[in-house]
């Protein structure tokens, strides 16, 4: 049986890791400057983010950051399907920012009660930074999602793609009631109850409909190293220059 | 990052339209600006000058949009956290001196959203050297080092210049740009001074982008009259070729200190003039890359256009929130 607190730790640096790099690839790309600079920000806050918990697994005996970060196979990560999908359009990754961003904020407010005390500080923080994130996702939802019928349009596609990959960052592994017992972390559950309240409420002040989440699916897997065709095209591409001298100082 | 695309887009024999000028406020203008005041955006301002202006913080502004691109895409191959990270900001950086370009331009009269346009369509410019592929890691740190550093040496000197709003920006701009080169030294110091794999992807690349490097400061100036109300007005505050002098005297030593060569034999400091000496730049090939005809100016622009078309229902949807400030349901 994996340490749960290994097991956790996984779970938050590859979904961090994985999104972090998605969002990076909106470099030149943005509908204005502004949204490239934000995503590129959030983007290292992400990196850094990754590079403190990987960090935090290194101290309980994993192998170094970047031998973790850039050198295992797909099977080998814990992130959720969500965070690994392409970027798409504007639309669909201002979505995917705002329901995975509210997930972390309350997963990490919910950590710095965590017993296991250094991850209690990492999340102490990361909660800073994440509160912008999250203040970013709410402006442009609200802003677009009350504005032409073209951008609810596009938003609401987005939304009904993006929820069933969302609603599995809640995916619990075997470890989820080790975690739950030795007070580590609240657990999926509670986290879930919270977020679709705080999605909820700023949904209601636009033009979009959540869709009824009891009659959806979690596309889940991502946990237990089951991921998508993207994501190993993906850590390819990130591994490319790491991999030209694996004994070389970068 | 921005070196002098060329200031002889205007042809030598072109009007300078002074004759419509007030003879008396250009006389104050030009006092003004040789006592080393600054012009604001409310100053009155001759034409041609507004139109210089625009012209070339414009060029700049795109230089930093479209620089941002060679680099950007090794954004997500970078090896490691902290390249990867650093390389993130570095990029970042040129997207944010875009914004304060574009800003300082818009001050003389010329929206964004027109330049951004003017630059899809091929009408405006931007820096040469960036139409030129990165095929190597290593050819993003020769640009974060040196290309960065002949931008420094450009742009500090047009931060001395008459424009408030684009000396302003220049000021913040080059303080960033500082942190490049060290970022880039760093990065290219690792690799000539690394594995044998590194040291090769280092010289390969330096001898790739050598060329791009002699003509990023733009040909010889020509003398005309447009230079020399030009230099007069504080808009061109540098020659092309001092400022390559410049570099050359700063990097050329730090280059051969890491142990890479420079893939020119005729390459010297001449002891007598204090000038130096290389191989003459192929300015024919600069002419026809300027002209679209480089090997990623295609490539580039249809990045840049994908990004302006597939963006637009954004922009659209912030417009229209402008001009009917209405929220479907109650906000709160």
């Amino acid at each position: 049986m994996i340490d749960p607190k290994k097991d956790l730790l996984y779970r938050l640096a590859d979904d961090q890791l994985i999104l972090g790099h998605r969002n990076s690839e909106w470099n030149g790309l943005g509908p204005i400057l502004e949204e490239d600079i934000a995503f590129s920000s959030m983007a290292q806050d992400k990196l850094g983010h990754a590079l403190q918990l990987y960090s935090l697994l290194h101290e309980l005996g994993e192998a170094e950051p970047d031998t973790v970060a850039f050198t295992r196979n797909a099977g080998q990560f814990h992130c959720c399907q969500l965070v690994e999908l392409p970027i798409g359009d504007y639309a669909f990754s201002l979505m995917r920012h705002f329901l995975f961003d509210h997930a972390e904020l309350l997963r990490f407010e919910a950590l710095t009660a965590s017993s296991y005390e250094p991850l209690a500080q990492v999340a102490r923080k990361l909660k800073g930074e994440l509160k912008y994130h999250v203040l970013h996702a709410n402006t442009w939802i609200r802003q677009l999602g009350t504005s032409t019928d073209e951008a609810i349009e596009k938003l609401q596609a987005a939304l009904d793609l993006t929820l069933p990959y969302a609603l599995a960052l809640f995916e619990k592994t075997e470890a989820e009631p080790a975690i739950i017992a030795e007070g580590i972390f609240i657990g999926e559950d509670a986290l879930r109850q919270q977020w679709l309240e705080n999605i909820s409420r700023v949904l209601s002040q636009t033009a979009l409909e959540l869709p009824d989440v009891t009659t959806i699916s979690p596309v889940e897997g991502g946990r237990h190293g089951v991921h998508t065709e993207f994501l190993q095209p993906l850590l390819d591409e990130m591994a490319e220059v790491f991999r030209l001298d694996p004994t070389a100082d970068w | 990052m921005y070196g002098s695309v060329s200031t002889h887009d205007i042809p030598a024999q072109a009007s300078t339209g002074l004759e419509n000028e007030d003879p008396q406020l250009l006389a104050e203008f030009e006092a003004r600006i040789a006592r080393g005041e600054k012009i604001e955006p409310d100053d009155y301002m001759p034409a041609l000058y507004r139109k210089q202006l625009i012209r070339m913080i414009e060029q700049h502004a795109h230089s930093e949009i479209i620089g941002s691109l060679p680099e950007g895409t090794w954004i997500t191959r970078a090896p490691g956290f902290r390249r990867k990270m650093a390389q993130m900001a570095k990029v970042q950086d040129e997207v944010g001196h875009a914004q304060l370009l574009y800003s300082a331009a818009e001050t003389l009269g010329k929206s964004r959203e027109e330049m951004l346009t003017d630059l899809i369509t091929g009408k405006s410019k931007y820096s040469n050297v960036f139409n030129y592929p990165t095929p190597t890691w290593a050819d993003s740190n020769v640009i974060s080092w040196l290309i960065d550093a002949g931008a420094i040496v450009n742009q500090m000197a047009n931060a001395r210049g008459s424009y408030g709003p684009y000396c302003r920006a220049l000021e913040r701009i080059c303080a960033e740009e500082s942190f490049h080169l060290k970022y880039g030294h760093d990065a290219v110091v690792h690799m000539a001074t690394g594995t044998p794999v590194q040291r090769r992807m280092m010289q390969e690349a330096l001898n790739r982008w050598w060329p791009p490097i002699m003509t990023f400061f733009g040909p010889a100036d020509k003398a005309s009259q447009h230079t020399e109300i030009l230099m007069r007005w504080k808009v061109k505050m540098a020659s092309n070729d001092d400022c390559r002098q410049q570099f050359l005297d700063m990097y050329v030593p730090k280059i051969l200190e890491i142990g890479l060569t420079i893939p020119d034999p005729n390459l010297r400091k001449n002891e007598e003039t204090g000038k130096w000496e290389y191989t003459e730049p192929d300015w024919e090939e600069l002419r026809r890359v300027i002209n679209g005809d480089g090997p990623c100016n295609q490539e580039r622009l249809a990045v840049r256009r994908a990004a302006e078309e597939n963006g637009a229902w954004v922009r659209r949807a912030l417009q229209a929130k402008r001009q009917a400030p209405k929220a479907v349901r109650p906000l709160a």
